[in-house]
């Protein structure tokens, strides 16, 4: 992973899909990130793992800025999205986000959730985006639901058409906010499914999640989390399988 | 009560006409302030937040009638004293500015609640595909919100065509007015009002079994 294609830049910001230099954020008075660095390569497939409450989701979501920072600095692909000056619309349509509860648009069918965006921002024509949404659909095994409003479709489908709808805008980078927390256990497989596939064919990943079985197979890093810090990070079988943190180890006694 | 109809019937139904006329202009305002201050109490901008806020407070915390003088007779007068001599509002000018106000804070009350009562993460997953906040608003949204909200906007329609009456103190020649005209040619109090009540009843009636048509083809449409 570490020969990246980018060998002839040698500006790191470039280099790295994701750069965060001492992030923080507060809600109020409470300090969610303490102070958080991270860069992450392009193929990369980043796993976020700690208890609840340990800013794993807020961190996710500072970097498409659905939170705004307190402080420090957010670099996606050499656009610093913690600037103001940054269109940060335009650097969220290279950034596919998947959630927790889906957050399917309700009032539109599967095709219509997948076409709106691409067609609104024009990065696709009308036909494209339809033709670009079957292939997907086809790719996560809803070729038939396109016709389907959100609430025809079980957890797991749900999931995997949010996963489609993200990446019908084509992006560099994905982040997965806990996709599998809110599925019935026998749905959490076919979801899993499709993102292991995606980080084969070598997407950027970021994903918080409690599936420890995932991080194993396929996670390139996993990065354990506490209290707003990175308590620990490295590849699975270092952190996963011999912790050294006392704190992770405490964690994974927990959940293993 | 055969003798009012045939003697005032055609006066009754122009003066319904009227009543109708005044309450479609109002409702037609009304939703567009509505729909502009309502979305200017949901935004994150707090001076927006605070005219919103101010317009609201102050529509409801007048009695309409109050609002209707004040606009009827104080307004004309006060420009009046500006130097426009001339300056006069006819009652139905009058009458759909004093609806219009009071319609559209209601309205925007009920626009802010329907907007607010969309799950926050229907937004975000529209931002985390590159939409701008207005575009999430309009495409996303507000579609879900007009859903939750139509059953209480049909109500705030039968609240403003009810409101018109109070306009008869204006002098405005709707319903209630030639009712009154009725009483006092007539002297069948009962009859009179019992007329008048009657057709409100029938418009309010069918507006309610309209909108309740309405309402469950929308929600089939889910």
């Amino acid at each position: 992973m570490a020969d990246s294609k980018n060998l002839g830049s040698s500006d790191a910001s470039i280099q790295n899909k994701i750069s965060v230099r001492s992030l923080r954020k507060n809600f109020g008075p409470l300090e969610v990130i303490k102070d958080i660095s991270l860069d992450v390569t392009e193929g990369e497939v980043v796993v976020l793992i700690g208890p609840s409450g340990s800013g794993k989701s807020t961190f996710l979501r500072c970097l498409n800025q659905l939170e705004t920072v307190t402080s420090g600095q957010i670099i996606i692909d050499g656009h610093d999205v913690t600037d103001k000056h940054t269109d940060i619309n335009k650097v969220r349509e290279n950034i596919g986000m998947v959630f927790q509860h889906f957050n399917l648009f309700n009032h539109l069918t599967v095709l219509k959730n997948m076409t709106l965006a691409p067609v609104h921002l024009k990065t696709l024509s009308k036909d494209e985006a339809k033709k670009k949404a079957f292939e997907l659909l086809e790719r996560v095994g809803l070729a038939d639901k396109a016709g389907a409003y959100p609430s025809q479709l079980s957890g797991g489908q749900k999931q995997r058409v949010a996963i489609a709808r993200a990446l019908e805008m084509n992006p560099d980078i994905m982040l997965f906010d806990e996709p599998t927390s809110a599925l019935d256990p026998e749905m959490v497989g076919e979801v899993l499914a499709v993102m292991k596939e995606l980080a084969r064919e070598g997407m950027t990943m970021v994903v918080v999640t409690h599936e420890i079985g995932f991080a194993r197979e396929v996670a390139s890093r996993v990065i354990f989390m506490e209290g707003g810090y990175i308590v620990e990070q490295g590849t699975p079988e270092e952190v996963l399988d011999n912790p050294k943190e006392p704190r992770t180890i405490d964690f994974l006694s927990k959940v293993l | 009560m055969i003798m009012i109809i045939q003697t005032y019937g055609t006066m009754l139904v122009k003066a319904l006409g009227q009543t109708v006329l005044l309450t479609v202009l109002s409702l037609v305002f009304a939703m567009i302030i509505g729909m502009i201050f309502g979305l200017m109490n949901v935004g994150h901008s707090r001076i927006l937040n605070f005219i919103g806020t101010v317009y609201v407070d102050a529509v409801r915390g007048v009695p309409l009638i109050v609002l209707a003088y004040f606009i009827y007779f104080g307004v004309p007068q006060g420009i009046q004293q500006m130097g426009f001599t001339n300056f006069k509002l006819e009652p139905l000018m009058a009458g759909t500015i004093t609806l219009s106000l009071n319609c559209g804070a209601y309205m925007a009350e009920i626009i802010r609640a329907g907007i607010q009562s969309v799950d926050r993460g229907q937004m975000e997953a529209g931002r985390s595909l590159g939409l701008s906040y207005s575009a999430g608003m309009a495409l996303i949204v507000v579609p879900q919100a007009i859903r939750t909200m139509i059953p209480s906007i049909i109500n705030q329609f039968i609240i403003t065509l009810k409101d018109t009456s109070i306009l008869s103190a204006i002098g405005f020649p709707e319903l209630t007015n030639v009712g009154k005209t009725i009483m006092g040619n007539t002297f069948k109090n009962l009859q009179a009002w019992a007329v008048v009540a009657i057709m409100y009843m029938i418009v309010i009636i069918t507006l309610s079994k309209v909108s309740k048509r309405i309402e469950r083809r929308i929600n089939r449409g889910r």
